[in-house]
């Protein structure tokens, strides 16, 4: 079985990610946008440990979800936080934080 | 090979006797004006009442002992009378060992006692003179720091014990000058001393590291056994720094602007401090680096011409004072000037250099205490022109003054005769010059002194109102009696040319001196021009009114002397102008240059970060895209490496 169509897959799927991280203003799409690449990597990291014969990938596949969820809980309640308290979930208002 | 010809001039090596007996005791003659200081300059308040009588009696103590160890070193053999004390080792830098050892031999046993003698005398006196003054206990207690001090510098068997003691009587020295320092003229005065004393005291420094890199070590008993082995230009270096250690210490040209003002202090300092012995301890750095000096013609006609200039130039100011204190200062200056000749002729004047400081010493500070005396009964009056016919009111004073007069003149039988005879005759024989020097500082000398004398004790009544001249108590005039009879029978030191014998050991041997003419008739010469001196004095002085202000009209020569030969002009035009334009032009650099580049770098940086600093916008996916192009030049950067 060729790894190919995964590792290219896991690239197409990294990049709509990462362009949407750097080009919608929604709180939430960019979220949505990094878990996007989250899952990207991990699908290339099953497909290497799947290649390689060992279980090293998908052990850090599972990490990384682990992490991603938890910083799901983390992210949505800030980006709650700051709806409530500015009526806008655009990632582009929250800027106060500069020189 | 060593020179033959020079060494049978040069003393033996230091040599280093274990001390047994009562040479044991040596340590104690410095511990007890040492302890003395210390108990009344820490214990405070508590020790007002007793502390001035146990600074004299730690003193008082100090002289016993000196005379126990100086009996105990006569009864010895001419050739064992070298005792090394070694207290501890002081410090060890690699090959480098300094011992606090103390060395006393001859030459040391005739300075613990005039130190501690004199000490004792004029510790008296101040018990008297100082009995009103409310900071008495911590006079007492500078005091007994001073005597500790100046026994270190005389006692130490290394220069860099010299320089511990050197450091520590200039220290009391200041202190002492500037004791009344609600003055702000002592004040000043203690300044000047201190740093012109500095000046003298980098020579003693850069002195001492010549020796170390010359012989290894700056013990007495090394230097003194390799000095035959050093190059020529080495000892004349160390001769050179030396002698600018002792012009600092001892007033001479051209350091010699201090000791005029350093009367400010109260008079037993200046008749302890500023005429006895600090002040000689140049001259006894001197003599007792003859090992050095005996070797190095170059340095001793430096001394000779230093002391020359010193003997006219102190006597001239001496004219022309009208303040008594000065007067006699400028005289010290002058008879310092003596010893300081006396000394750069070498093996043949070493001994008498030191006979010369004794005797100095002796009528030195009966003269000064004599002066406090006087104004003691005129309310601390220090001017001249306000005393006269004074010989009635103080009796004890003005005899006792007199005899230390008839002692500086050199009129025989008293102590200044023999000694600065002896001075001026061994000038002569080394020199027609440099003896008419010392021939015409002796008529000046008559001069100034028969002129202090007419103003202070003859003529008319020149007193300030409310003043009622009294003789002193005799806790002061005690000390007075027992100068003045020292300064009388001082001279029977050198019967038998005993001093001369005495310290041969230390200072090396020399036969008689050829002088052209009999000694009888070089003291003649030498009476007949003292004579002369005394002639011109009263006829100037003591036949003439005395008006009570200092008359303005006078020669330029007059003008010269009062402003003493402008010497402070002198330091003030080539020293402190030019030194403190260059300071303002080192702060001015300091501020444009120093400063200007670091502040300009400090602001050229705050610049470009102010730059850099609106990268910081605020907006997340301005960093997003930030974190990603940076991700990827290091993959790219990575794949390179890798694959490139």
């Amino acid at each position: 079985m060729s790894t190919t169509p995964f590792i290219i897959l896991s690239a197409i799927l990294f990049t709509i990610g990462a362009v949407g991280v750097l080009t919608r203003r929604n709180a939430l799409v960019v979220f949505m946008c990094v878990e996007l690449m989250l899952n990207a990597s991990n699908l290339a990291l099953i497909t290497f440990s799947r290649a390689n014969g060992n279980l090293d990938g998908q052990i850090a596949a599972f990490f990384v979800m682990v992490v991603a969820a938890a910083e799901v809980v983390v992210g949505l309640a800030i980006i709650m936080t700051i709806f409530r308290t500015r009526r806008s979930a655009s990632v582009d208002d929250a800027s106060l934080l500069k020189y | 090979m060593v020179n033959l010809e020079a060494l049978h001039e040069l003393p033996p090596a230091v040599g280093s006797a274990p001390t047994d007996g009562a040479f044991s005791l040596l340590w104690l003659v410095i511990a007890l004006p040492a302890l003395g200081a210390a108990v009344l300059l820490l214990g405070g308040k508590r020790t007002d009442k007793w502390g001035h009588l146990l600074a004299t009696a730690a003193v008082i103590g100090s002289f016993v002992i000196s005379l126990i160890l100086f009996f105990s070193l006569t009864g010895r053999d001419s050739g064992d009378r070298q005792v090394t004390q070694h207290l501890w080792n002081w410090f060890t830098t690699g090959s480098y060992s300094v011992n606090f050892d103390l060395l006393y031999d001859q030459l040391s046993a005739v300075f613990l006692l005039l130190i501690t003698g004199v000490g004792s005398l004029i510790h008296v006196y101040s018990i008297g003179y100082m009995e009103h003054d409310v900071r008495r206990r911590r006079f007492f207690g500078y005091l007994n720091l001073f005597v500790a001090a100046m026994l270190v510098l005389i006692l130490a068997a290394d220069y860099v014990g010299v320089f511990l003691g050197w450091e520590g009587v200039g220290l009391a020295s200041y202190l002492l000058i500037g004791f009344w320092q609600h003055k702000p003229s002592a004040a000043a005065a203690a300044k000047k001393a201190f740093v012109i004393n500095r000046v003298g005291d980098i020579g003693l420094s850069l002195g001492t590291a010549l020796i170390f890199i010359t012989f290894g070590s700056t013990s007495f008993a090394v230097v003194s056994a390799g000095s035959h082995e050093a190059s020529s230009g080495a000892l004349t270096g160390i001769g050179l720094l030396l002698l600018l250690a002792a012009c600092g210490k001892s007033a001479q040209f051209p350091l010699q602007s201090w000791l005029l003002d350093a009367m400010e202090g109260p008079t037993p300092v200046s008749a302890l401090i500023h005429a006895a012995t600090m002040v000689t301890a140049g001259v006894y750095l001197i003599v007792r680096s003859n090992f050095i000096f005996s070797l190095t013609e170059d340095a001793r006609t430096a001394v000779i011409i230093i002391g020359c200039i010193t003997l006219l130039m102190g006597a001239v100011i001496g004219c022309a004072k009208d303040d008594i204190k000065k007067a006699l200062a400028g005289s010290t200056m002058s008879q310092i000037g003596y010893m300081v000749l006396a000394a750069g002729l070498g093996p043949a004047g070493y001994a008498f250099a030191i006979f010369h400081l004794l005797t100095h010493g002796f009528f030195k500070a009966n003269m000064f205490l004599g002066a406090g005396s006087v104004m003691h009964g005129m309310n601390d009056d220090v001017n001249m022109r306000n005393y006269g016919a004074l010989r009635k009111a103080m009796p004890i004073t003005f005899a006792t003054f007199g005899i230390g007069y008839l002692a500086i003149l050199g009129v025989p039988p008293f102590a200044g005769f023999w000694s600065k005879d002896k001075i001026i005759e061994t000038a002569f024989a080394d020199n027609f010059l440099v003896g008419l020097c010392a021939l015409v500082g002796a008529g000046v000398t008559a001069f100034y002194m028969t002129r202090l004398m007419l103003l202070t004790y003859f003529g008319e009544k020149r007193w300030e109102k409310d003043v009622h001249p009294h003789e002193s108590p005799k806790v002061m005039t005690y000390p007075l009696i027992a100068l003045a009879v020292l300064s009388a029978f001082g001279g029977l030191f050198t019967l038998n040319s005993w001093i001369s014998d005495w310290l041969a050991p230390v200072v090396g041997e020399h036969g008689e001196h050829e002088l052209g003419i009999p000694a009888i008739v070089m003291s003649l010469i030498i009476l007949v021009v003292v004579a002369l001196g005394v002639a011109v004095a009263v006829q100037l002085v003591g036949k003439r009114e005395v008006p009570k202000v200092a008359p303005e009209k006078v020669s330029v020569f007059t003008r010269a002397a009062r402003a003493d030969l402008y010497g402070d002009a002198f330091n003030d035009e080539v020293i402190v102008k030019p030194g403190v334009a260059g300071i303002r032009g080192l702060a001015v650099f300091d501020r444009s240059v120093v400063d200007g580049g670091v502040e300009g770098l400090a602001t050229a940086l705050s610049a470009i970060s102010g730059r850099f600093r609106l990268l910081q916008n605020g907006f997340v996916r301005s960093y997003a895209l930030a974190l990603l192009a940076g991700a990827t030049i290091v993959i790219f950067a990575l794949l390179a490496v890798n694959f490139g």
